[in-house]
């Protein structure tokens, strides 16, 4: 072998047994580091992998929803609107959607009901979402009952339970056809909740909406983009929030580590004065250092990494999860995509493994520049 | 081989608590031979062992090594002259505690870069020729003063230095372990080595393994 690289492997050698003398003290700071990097990866794979799923879920919305305003407050959209709309260069579909809100005293949760054309979902038919259909325990061709705000009820049968991988989006959905809508919400006929339009050049999506505001002054669009950034918005507070609680922890570990890596005993001491004397130089010395740091916080890394990546992608961050992904009654049931971002592990990293690193050396080249004759004394 | 010329050191130079420890020291040391040091404590001579083993530097004067003046070397140049050409034995012994007697022994030698079967191997060797094999496994705390200071020479010997220097080698051991030590010596000069030690221990000055006695007070040389 390479005599550059059998040295190396000697330091690396003389560093574990270094490492290995002082056991009880080393192991106490590998498991304090690695539950740091634990706590911080599974934040940010988590709020990450959230982000990334709101991501991909919003990418399937339509580019722009048109509301309706009056005194300042969401409105129907009245018949005409759409046909207004046609006329605008860009928009290649248009679609009125109707949609609500209807609350089940049975769960005391909210369900969202939305309108789709009868080809796929029949009169009397619904379908609904995982959660909804886990909690009221409704299967396949049950019938359940809902009273309408005026104190009617209605009976549909269940069509279908919606695929669970639509969870996120589809907890607490009821799809039924659009007759059934208006007759359940008294819903004036020609009238919309909103109006999803498809505009197939991303960068005339601004000009779209300018456009719309000025067709139709009374209307509010909303962006996707605005919406995708307003999730990622909430994430990052909430990340905010968790950094700010876990700060006292990392300062807590910020200090131990400087502690241990910056204060040399009286025994590391000569045991440094002693290498030198019998040949060491003193960049042995500080490279044999340098792969103590590098051994120690690089352990922490991975184990805490993986650590956190298993915790967020296997065990679904259950220590964050009450926090990150927010409440609901009918809470949704969803597995995250493991998604990492490469920019936030190297972040992770050059503020975990470095700092240590680097407290080392202070300490370490100011102890190995020292003479070594004074192992003689 | 060593040749020291007006060698002067001096400690904390130019501060209020300046001390000169050697007052030009002119020596020549033969090769293959056993130069002792004689004289009581604070005569100056660890001081002149450390300036020989380049562990370090005259405040004046030269050192030559084999005919070339390594005094103005730099450290690296320094650490590479002591790690190749001499063997130290320390008066405490100076092993790392927690490792083993075969990797106190072998450590010497890691920045050399040579593979660590050979190391093991050259250890085995010389723990054979110091009797000490059966020791080679245990840590270094677990050993008697005598096996300590075995270790220390096998630690000493495993870069095959020229020369040898030991600073008060009987300190810490019984008669019969310091005899054990001379005996030891005697195998160095036999095997062509130069030796150089400090003592004031009679046993060692007053032995037959010892060339040449140098007496020191005060840190100047009063005559062999």
């Amino acid at each position: 072998m390479n005599p550059w690289l059998e040295k190396q492997r000697h330091l690396i050698d003389f560093t574990l047994a270094s490492l290995a003398r002082r056991k009880t003290r080393n192991i106490g700071l590998l498991v304090a580091y690695t539950l740091l990097v634990f706590v911080l990866a599974s934040l940010t794979l988590f709020s990450n992998a959230l982000r990334s799923e709101a991501k991909y879920v919003l990418a399937g919305s339509p580019e722009v929803i048109l509301q309706r305003m009056v005194a300042g407050r969401h409105d129907l959209i009245p018949p005409g609107y759409l046909e207004q709309i046609g006329r605008i260069r860009g928009v290649q579909k248009k679609e009125g959607r109707l949609w609500g809100y209807y609350y089940d005293p049975v769960l005391n949760a909210n369900y969202t009901f939305m309108a789709r054309p009868a080809s796929e979902v029949a009169d009397g038919m619904i379908m609904v979402g995982e959660a909804l259909a886990r909690e009221r325990g409704l299967a396949k061709n049950n019938t359940i009952s809902f009273r309408s705000y005026s104190g009617k009820l209605f009976t549909f049968e269940v069509a279908a339970v919606l695929s669970p991988d639509s969870e996120l989006l589809s907890a607490d959905l009821v799809l039924l056809s659009e007759d059934d809508f208006r007759r359940f919400f008294e819903y004036p006929e020609g009238h919309y909740t909103d109006i999803a339009l498809s505009v197939a050049n991303p960068q005339e999506v601004r000009n779209v909406a300018a456009k719309l505001t000025a067709a139709l002054p009374d209307s509010r669009p909303i962006l996707r983009e605005e919406v995708q950034r307003t999730y990622q918005s909430v994430f990052d507070w909430r990340e905010g929030i968790l950094l700010t609680v876990l700060a006292g922890a990392i300062l807590a570990f910020a200090i131990l580590a400087w502690e241990k890596a910056a204060g040399l005993s009286a025994e590391e001491k000569r045991e440094i004065g002693i290498l030198k004397a019998i040949g060491w130089e003193t960049g042995d010395v500080i490279r044999m250092k340098i792969w103590e740091g590098l051994l120690i916080s690089l352990t922490a890394f991975l184990g805490g990494f993986l650590a956190a990546y298993v915790h967020v992608f296997h065990f679904g961050a259950a220590v964050f999860e009450p926090v990150l992904k927010g409440w609901s009654v009918l809470y949704p049931k969803f597995a995250l995509v493991p998604a990492v971002d490469g920019l936030q592990v190297a972040t992770l990293f050059f503020f975990t493994v470095f700092p240590y690193t680097a407290a080392i050396l202070v300490p370490i080249w100011r102890a190995a520049i020292t003479d070594p004759d004074a192992v003689m004394r | 081989m060593i040749e020291l010329l007006d060698i002067k050191k001096a400690f904390n130079q130019n501060r209020p608590n300046e001390y000169w420890a050697l007052h030009g020291i002119d020596l020549a040391v033969e090769a293959g031979k056993v130069t002792a040091f004689r004289g009581p404590s604070g005569s100056g001579k660890t001081t002149l062992l450390t300036i020989v083993g380049c562990l370090s530097r005259p405040t004046s004067g030269r050192v030559r090594f084999k005919g070339e003046d390594i005094s103005a070397l730099p450290e690296r140049f320094l650490t590479d002259i002591r790690r190749q050409s001499f063997g130290f034995v320390f008066q405490q012994f100076n092993l790392i505690k927690g490792l083993s007697a075969l990797e106190n022994v072998i450590l010497p030698a890691f920045p050399t870069g040579r593979p660590r079967a050979e190391l093991v191997a050259r250890a085995g060797e010389l723990f054979e020729r110091l009797q000490l094999t059966h020791r080679a496994q245990a840590k270094v705390e677990w050993l008697s003063g005598g096996e300590q200071q075995r270790v220390a020479i096998a630690r000493a010997l495993i870069n095959d230095p020229e020369v040898i220097i030991a600073d008060e080698p009987t300190a810490n051991l019984d008669t019969a372990l310091s005899m054990e030590f001379m005996a030891i010596l005697e195998g160095f000069t036999a095997a062509g080595k130069t030796v150089l030690l400090t003592s004031h221990d009679p046993l060692v000055v007053e032995s037959s393994a010892v060339h040449r006695v140098v007496g020191m007070r005060d840190g100047r040389l009063i005559g062999d």
